[in-house]
């Protein structure tokens, strides 16, 4: 059993599609919803359980275009709204780095993207959903109503129940193409200086990094949706990595040649389609495969504290030689998420690939940790594999109460293992 | 805009035909057993179609029940007007086994994908030969052109729906009505749910719809979907009955 990461995990015992939303949830226990797979840990593993296949739960069930209010089943990809919404001038109002993640994903991760400084997360934007329990009660949870289960489901990482549909307000754009700006920066105070200023002027935000660089360095990116230029975006034949090839191409080498090159390539600027700048990654289906049979790690983490904390960070990746191209950079504003276990908080967000290298990887993790813990920050689920039982805890503070909220009949591989494990 | 009436509309490859129908703004006339799927249905296709005026209309009818073809083939009409396609998509997998244990079954199983769908074509064949213009249309199988221990029930009533559909083919050939037998292989849908979906040869609803819309479209007779199918069968159907009996397929 594989996620995106392509690290393996136990099976489940068995695999489920729902034939309809009001179908019943199957008899096996425990039980776990699957999105799309797009989670590159074990959130949507359930190793010798049930699993429910939710992309059968594919229909748009009501679309009001006047005011964006759009109520689809919880196994709809992202990219179906956005084939269907963009040519009547509407857009998601968060949206991942993939359009292939479905709703009931978004909101069981709640979600996070490039302009978190501005919008938040998707759950955010969620108006309401159903939730359907192992006892056969099916709640209409929003703000308002069962407002408990509403807030520990949005980013509950499917523990809840099970979503078989969800209402969410979309917002109107003017035009699909995004004017993106992008500048160099050398050292952490450019960065935050750049930063600043791009989260003041842009919707979407974000930093690549050269994890490699003794001094840190890297590339500010942002962009706002244009104004009232018509241009449809181009549709870009995906690239395709046809199958896992049996070693990792991510090396020192390759990756310190890499990162040189990207560092100094021309910068671009202006106009152009919204795919490329919002899902650069969606270009090449199944890049996961480069990491080779072994898989590969995210370690994603937000870090409060400022410049510190975060050169500390850096300088340990450094030293250590690993790292990958996909080095991300962001900060977090401070719009509240509305989950109990929601992963964005203010600091910066920091996201790396590291190819599975057993235990030298997982020593490199350990010291991370430590950082982490120290600053006050948190792991995001979404991309864990291996977090301690500890770091979980003290990352989320809302997780006792949260407990309170799980179904019974719910469980999943990372929730046994960061429960169980002490 | 298109008027298309569905049979047997809840099928996953008839749902995803309908799809793309309604992004082209088509008036639909969804025909199924369940209420509540069909419901579910329509509202999907009248999202998706909204920006180009998409209609759906729904009508609960089981299939078997030719009784009450009469009756739904008034409605389609008084809703869709005239008719310029049907596609009659639905359908059921024996258990090769049971049917061999009960005789009844067999007959059903015949009844269910091979009389109804005569039943409905033969009626529909008349309405398009007065209007003199559309496409007939209906699911049948690759497992018609070949009877198989693993499942020659299912198979034969496929067939009987093949010879059938040729004959309409001949005799509505004058009158531009075109009459095109579609032929699936392996689909991954619920029907196939309790099979391994593994290897290069199962295909998804919604690649199988995109070559049955184009088909209809064009005014081709035969569809073997995904293309490959058409070369395996032509394999299959020439092997000689001698070797073919001891074959276990
Ligand atoms: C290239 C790439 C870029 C990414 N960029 C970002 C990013 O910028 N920001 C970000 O926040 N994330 C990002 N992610 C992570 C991704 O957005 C999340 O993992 C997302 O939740 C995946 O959705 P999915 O539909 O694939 O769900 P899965 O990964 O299959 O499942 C995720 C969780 O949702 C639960 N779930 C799914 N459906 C339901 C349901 N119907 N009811 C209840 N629970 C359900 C599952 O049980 C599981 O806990 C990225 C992932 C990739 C591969």
């Amino acid at each position: 059993m594989r996620s995106w990461g392509n690290l393996a995990f136990a099976a489940a015992r068995e695999v489920v599609r729902l034939p309809s939303r009001s179908a019943c949830l199957p008899a096996g226990r425990p039980l776990l919803a699957w999105g799309n797979g797009r989670s590159y840990g074990d959130v949507c593993v359930n190793g010798g359980g049930t699993t429910i296949h939710t992309r059968s739960l594919d229909r748009f069930m009501a679309f009001d275009a006047a005011s964006g209010r759009l109520r689809v089943e919880s196994g709809v990809l992202l990219s179906e709204i956005l084939d269907l919404v963009t040519p009547q001038g509407w857009f998601l109002p968060v949206t991942p780095g993939t359009r292939f993640v479905t709703v009931g994903g978004a909101i069981a991760n709640d979600v996070h993207g490039k302009n978190h400084h501005r919008e938040g997360t998707f759950g955010r934007h969620v108006v309401g959903f159903e939730l359907l329990r192992s006892e056969g009660e099916r709640l209409y949870c929003s703000a308002t109503e069962n407002p408990e289960f509403f807030a520990a489901t949005i980013g509950g990482l499917g523990l809840t129940g099970l979503i078989t549909w969800a209402e969410i307000d979309l917002r109107r754009v003017s035009s699909l193409s995004i004017i993106q700006r992008q500048e160099r920066f050398h050292g952490l105070r450019q960065f935050f200086d750049l930063n600043h200023q791009a989260e003041l002027d842009s919707e979407h935000t974000v930093a690549w990094i050269d994890c490699l660089a003794a001094q840190p360095r890297g590339i500010m990116i942002s962009g706002n949706h244009a104004e009232n230029e018509d241009s449809s975006p181009r549709p870009a034949r995906a690239l395709n990595i046809p199958l896992t090839l049996p070693f990792s191409v991510v090396n020192r080498a390759t990756l310190s040649a890499f990162n040189n090159a990207y560092f100094h390539r021309p910068l671009a600027q202006g106009p152009g389609p919204y795919g490329p700048f919002l899902y650069p990654l969606d270009g090449i289906l199944h890049w996961n495969r480069l990491h080779g049979r072994a898989g590969f790690f995210q370690y994603q983490c937000v870090l409060p504290g400022g410049e510190a904390p975060l050169a500390e960070f850096l300088q340990t990746i450094a030293a250590s030689g690993e790292g990958s191209f996909l080095a991300v950079l962001k900060t977090f504003g401070d719009v509240a998420s509305p989950g109990m276990l929601s992963f964005p908080m203010p600091g910066s967000d920091l996201a790396f690939d590291f190819p599975n290298r057993g235990a030298t990887t997982l020593r490199l993790f350990d010291r991370l940790d430590a950082i982490v813990a120290a600053a006050g920050g948190r792991l995001y689920a979404a991309k864990d594999a291996r977090m301690p039982a500890a770091l979980f805890r003290s990352g989320y503070p809302g997780l006792e109460r949260f407990t309170q909220f799980v179904d019974p009949a719910f469980s999943s591989s990372f929730w046994r293992r960061v429960m169980e494990q002490q | 805009m298109k008027s298309i009436l569905i049979i047997g509309a809840t099928s996953a490859i008839a749902e995803h035909c309908a799809r793309l129908w309604a992004t082209e703004g088509a008036k639909l006339f969804l025909v199924g057993r369940n209420a509540e799927r069909l419901a579910m249905i329509a509202d999907d296709l009248r999202v998706r179609g909204q920006a180009h005026g998409v209609q759906a209309a729904t009508f609960v009818m089981d299939a078997t029940d030719t009784a009450s073809h009469q009756a739904m083939l008034d409605a389609a009409l008084a809703h869709l007007g005239k008719l310029d396609a049907a596609l009659i998509a639905h359908g059921t997998l024996p258990d090769q086994k049971a049917c061999e244990a009960s005789v009844d079954m067999t007959l059903a199983e015949i009844a269910g994908n091979g009389l109804s769908v005569i039943a409905l074509a033969a009626r529909l064949a008349n309405v398009f030969e007065r209007q003199g213009s559309g496409c007939l249309a209906a699911i049948g199988s690759v497992a018609g052109d070949r009877g198989r221990q693993s499942n020659y029930t299912y198979g034969a009533a496929k067939a009987l729906v093949d010879r059938f559909f040729e004959g309409l083919r001949n005799r509505l050939a004058p009158k531009d009505v075109s009459v095109l037998l579609i032929k699936p292989g392996f689909v991954d849908t619920p029907m196939t749910a309790a099979f391994d979906k593994g290897g290069p040869l199962w295909a998804t609803p919604d690649r199988v719809a995109r070559e049955i819309v184009a088909a209809m479209a064009s005014g081709k007779q035969v569809l073997y979907t995904p293309w490959f199918w058409r070369w395996i069968l032509l394999i299959i159907r020439h092997i000689p009955e001698r070797i073919f009996v001891r074959l276990k397929l």
